[in-house]
């Protein structure tokens, strides 16, 4: 339950154990390697003493008496006959020797040396030096030390010391070898003041503890062997490890005590080193790995901290959590952008406490008597799952225990309700790149067994429902539930922090439904428009126009500027713009010129640029200047309306959409031929060396830029008449001009001609030898020979097309694989290295030691979120509000950019980019996230 | 070398400037960020000044791409 801070920490130090500390805390020294009597009880000073805390149920620690998950465990030791080094410490003990005399045991600097060292050392901790600043500078002072070859203080003559990885030191002159116990002497001899030189602390760490003479034995806590179902017992590699370590530490006891050869001695010695060695570190490089029977490495200390699967990164940066859930998720358009649907199975698992007062507590005696599962006749009602009395007992709620159990409840108890509509949930989808990767939502129970959530939340997850499954975390207390609300939920995330633009908007078929809404302006009669507006709640309805028959009549503008806010004003360029020479703004022929005043839609189309995410500029402008909450009620609306008006007139694409008159089709082809009769001479003329170099390029490089465009120009030539001949009312033409989904790349594509593969930016040269493929002669250059489809995905491709198309297609995949693994492991780097910064209250970015790292957020503090594409003012906005409709002639609304905008660079928009500003012949169509699921 | 387009403008502060701003912005010298006397910018800025001692505070002046200007200050240490 809640309590105050007792205990705060000040600060934590790492030092090295002393074996008089490890004896000192060790609860029984351990001389046996057996582990278990025939009886299976552990044996007294054995690898399982009980005194080193209890694994089995029902027994009690003989240290402190407590039972299983109350015994914390406790350390034992096994006292080694003959030291060993410690090989996690094997860098300091060899910096230690060589900066220290080998026989006095002084630090070979002068005296004035040392004090110097001293005074900056002591400087740097003054000016803030870090742990790791004062760590490298005592590593240089032992460097600088190293270098001398006679000691200043007992003028001995210095021998160099070799280390043989991973634990051994030689003497380079004779070759002798350092024994583990003559390096402990050496470091015995180095005198605390010296040690303080060093960067040491000799009150908390002596160097000769880095060679051990007693070894800590992990509680068995750490290391429980596991009963297997046959009987058998199974024991962790670490009591594996420490039961090598004990057999060879008895041999070398008894050998040494019986005075055998020295020889003997020895070997066993570098034995025991090669045990206490794997013990720690079971990679060690330079020797092999300690092996299970089975041929496994076995798991040792190291193996169990490091790596992704190691004690860091799987149990303390993560964690495994109650009170969530995981399924697979559909779409469901008439929820709120705010709404989460969870499946009743689901509801019913997940619980919220509340705190029984007196305000509630009739209501919740209600709840607890309908139990754990309440009839759905009137639909779901939340039961509840447990009740907590205030001695913090856990009372499970059973149908047979309701009744009691709801009687018996009182103030300052506390019950755990089941999940009901308008709960506050967090909702994510891995992987996780960005914040809203996870947002808030508020729950909507439902039927059915997948969460269900607005097309518009898909782009922020990166959602789709090919199978897709997310992830739901209910809010366990009222701070975080507030704290949720106000800076996770979906609406406070709708303008992305990436580019100040919006990330949640429109998608697919809301903009053709916007579209076939507004563009043109058509009319509808009251049966249409009421079927229409039907879709909405709480609306007031226009007045209906009157046509020449006197019939009633409303516009698709009237019907859209329903949903806009009242005062609303904005103009700009729809993206069925076609870039004319000279924009005729309200009198557009296209309708593309948009223009909103005083909430009334006067002229233009509404498609992507209008309410699309990342580019809808009316989106973009109701977030900023209306708030979150009215963009929510928005984006809510006028999908609901656009898909109103999809669903009165009837939309569908299919493979007919892409059919072509044959006189199209015969003038592609004949173009296309003419390209590759034109590629033929190039070739020609390459062969016989009349080809005109251009400048700073090969003949060879010559001839393929200039294939390069003439195939191209035959491309572009093919989609340019199927465009022409597909039509403006086309549905898939209507979808790309919209900018609903699709390109007009990837209609030609389909109705014209597929065009030059390419890898890596080149036409297809390898294969066989001289050619790609052996349905060519050797050293042919020309367009069919080295990739180019002059065929359509619809009238289908050749075989040697075919598997063009297929080389080009792989490169696409492999560069997607390699990007996403390369840019998994950037973020992760660049995460771990920005992760505790934080901006303080007065605009400076510092890190939790305190340290400035940036003097103002951003260097202007301002949030990206909240710019405009990036900058702080967006000055044409206040022109316009200052100066009216003068402004728009002011700042030349027709010549600002109709190109992509800035949520052009966002990831799911990438298949655009690389068509549009990517080279020509470049025709990779990377639509692959189906196939990684 | 500081002459340099893309080489951020380096001042020295004196002692009483250097508290002035540290007070200004309520911090502490050691919560500065670093520059160590070997860097190149140090270096060039000795040859004007003289020695420059580790505890000095220097301002740097550099573009920026949101704020035109921005005004940085480093703790001189050793290196």
């Amino acid at each position: 339950m809640m309590r105050g801070i007792t205990k705060r920490i000040g600060s934590i130090k790492f030092s090295c154990v002393s074996p008089d500390e490890i004896r000192r805390m060790s609860a029984t020294k351990i001389i046996t390697a057996d582990t278990y009597d025939d009886e299976g009880y552990p044996i007294e000073m054995g690898l399982m003493d009980p005194h080193m805390g209890v694994i089995e149920p029902g027994l009690r620690c003989k240290t402190c008496g407590c039972k299983v998950d109350e015994c914390p465990g406790h350390f034992g030791h096994i006292d080694l006959a003959m030291p060993v080094i410690h090989v996690g410490f094997i860098k300091d003990i060899k910096l230690m020797l060589e900066s220290t005399c080998r026989n006095c045991g002084r630090i070979m600097l002068t005296a004035e040396q040392i004090e110097a060292r001293r005074d900056d050392m002591s400087e740097m901790k003054d000016l803030g030096g870090g742990t790791i600043d004062l760590k490298n500078f005592s590593k240089e002072t032992a460097k600088d030390a190293s270098n001398k070859g006679v000691c200043p203080y007992c003028s001995t003559e210095q021998i160099k010391i070799k280390l043989d990885k991973p634990t051994t030191f030689r003497e380079v002159d004779d070759n002798h070898k350092l024994t583990p116990k003559e390096v402990r002497e050496r470091l015995e001899r180095i005198s605390d003041e010296d040690l303080r030189t060093l960067g040491m602390d000799p009150a908390t760490c002596r160097p000769e503890w880095m060679v051990l003479t007693a070894l800590a034995v992990p509680p068995v806590t750490v290391r429980p062997s596991i009963t297997l179902d046959s009987g058998d017992r199974s024991e962790d590699d670490l009591t594996h490890k420490l039961v090598d370590v004990l057999r060879i530490n008895q041999r070398l006891r008894e050998n040494r005590d019986a005075g055998a050869p020295q020889l003997i001695v020895e070997d066993l010695w570098e034995l025991l080193q090669y045990h206490v060695t794997t013990y720690f570190d079971n990679q060690t490089s330079g020797i092999p790995p300690a092996r299970h029977r089975s041929g496994r490495p076995l798991k040792t200390l190291a193996q169990r901290l490091k790596g992704k699967e190691g004690r860091f990164r799987s149990n303390l940066s993560g964690k495994r959590v109650n009170f969530s859930a995981r399924t697979v998720i559909s779409p469901d358009p008439l929820l709120s952008i705010n709404e989460v649907g969870v499946p009743f199975i689901a509801a019913r698992e997940l619980t919220v406490p509340v705190h029984v007062n007196e305000h509630n507590i009739d209501k919740l005696r209600k709840m607890v008597a309908r139990g754990p599962e309440p009839p759905m006749d009137n639909g779901y009602l939340p039961g509840v799952n447990y009740v907590i009395r205030s001695d913090g007992r856990r009372i499970r709620v059973t149908e047979r225990n309701a009744e009691e159990v709801s009687e018996n409840i009182d103030i300052d108890y506390t019950i755990e309700r089941q999940l009901m509509d308008g709960d506050v949930v967090l909702f994510n989808r891995q992987p996780s790149l960005h914040r809203m990767s996870m947002m808030a939502h508020r729950v909507k129970v439902m039927e059915g067994r997948t969460f269900r959530f607005n097309l518009c939340d898909c782009p922020p997850y990166n959602a789709d429902f090919d199978g897709d499954e997310m992830n739901l975390h209910v809010l366990q207390s009222d701070e975080a539930r507030a704290e949720a609300r106000i800076l996770m939920q979906v609406q406070e995330n709708i303008l992305s922090p990436r580019y100040g633009g919006p990330i949640i908007g429109a998608i697919h078929d809301h903009i053709t439904g916007a579209y076939f809404l507004t563009h043109k302006n058509p009319r509808f009669d009251r049966f249409e428009a009421m079927d229409i507006l039907s879709k909405l709640k709480d609306i007031d309805v226009p007045l209906p126009m009157i046509d020449e028959e006197g019939k009633e009549y409303w516009t698709g503008k009237q019907l859209f500027s329903i949903v806009l806010p009242d005062n609303f004003r904005t103009t700009f360029k729809a993206n069925i713009c076609q870039n004319c020479d000279f924009c005729k703004k309200e009198d557009c022929e296209f309708d593309a010129y948009v223009k909103v005043r005083n909430g009334q839609l006067l002229c233009g189309t509404i498609d992507t640029k209008g309410i699309g995410n990342s580019k809808g500029k009316i989106l973009d402008r109701i977030a900023r200047d209306y708030g979150a909450e009215r963009a929510a009620r928005f984006i809510n609306e006028v999908t609901r309306l656009a898909l109103g008006a999809l669903m009165n007139r009837g939309f569908s694409t299919g493979i007919g959409d892409e059919d072509i008159p044959e006189e199209a089709a015969l003038q592609i082809a004949n173009y296309n031929q003419e390209c590759i009769n034109e590629v033929s001479e190039l070739v020609e003329s390459y062969q016989s060396g009349t080809l005109d170099q251009m400048p700073g390029r090969s003949h060879r490089e010559t001839l393929e830029v200039r294939v390069m465009k003439v195939l191209g120009q035959a491309r572009d030539e093919a989609g340019r008449v199927a465009g022409k001949h597909l039509g403006l009312m086309n549905p898939a033409v209507v979808m790309a001009k919209a900018g609903a989904r699709g390109s007009m790349l990837n209609l030609s594509q389909m109705a014209g001609c597929v065009g030059q593969q390419a890898v890596r930016g080149e036409r297809l040269s390898r294969g066989y030898w001289n050619r790609t493929l052996p349905h060519f002669n050797k050293g042919d250059l020309g367009a069919h020979a080295r990739g180019f489809c002059s065929n359509s995905y619809k009238s289908g491709l050749s075989p040697t097309e075919f598997f063009f198309h297929a080389m080009g297609g792989r490169e696409g995949l492999v560069d997607t694989a390699v990007r996403t693994s390369r840019s998994g492991y950037m973020q992760r780097r660049l995460v771990s290295a920005l992760e505790d910064l934080k901006l303080t209250s007065d605009g400076t970015v510092r890190n939790t030691v305190g340290t400035v790292i940036q003097f103002k957020y951003g260097e202007d503090g301002v949030d990206p979120s909240r710019t405009v594409r990036g900058k702080a003012i967006d000055l044409d906005d206040l022109f316009a509000e200052v100066l009216g409709d003068d402004a728009d002639t002011l700042l030349h609304i027709e010549d600002m950019d109709t190109g992509e905008d800035y949520g052009s660079r966002e990831k799911d928009e990438m298949e655009y980019t690389e068509e549009e500003d990517g080279e020509e012949y470049d025709d990779i169509d990377t639509d692959f996230e189906g196939g990684s699921e | 070398m500081l002459k340099h387009d893309l080489v951020p403008e380096h001042h020295l502060l004196s002692e009483e400037e250097a508290k002035t701003v540290l007070s200004q912005m309520g911090m502490t010298c050691d919560q500065l960020p670093k520059i160590r006397n070997s860097d190149a910018g140090i270096r060039v800025l000795e040859s004007i000044h003289g020695p420059i001692t580790e505890g000095r505070v220097v301002k740097i002046v550099r573009k920026s791409e949101t704020a035109q200007e921005f005004v940085a200050y480093r703790l001189v240490t050793k290196g």
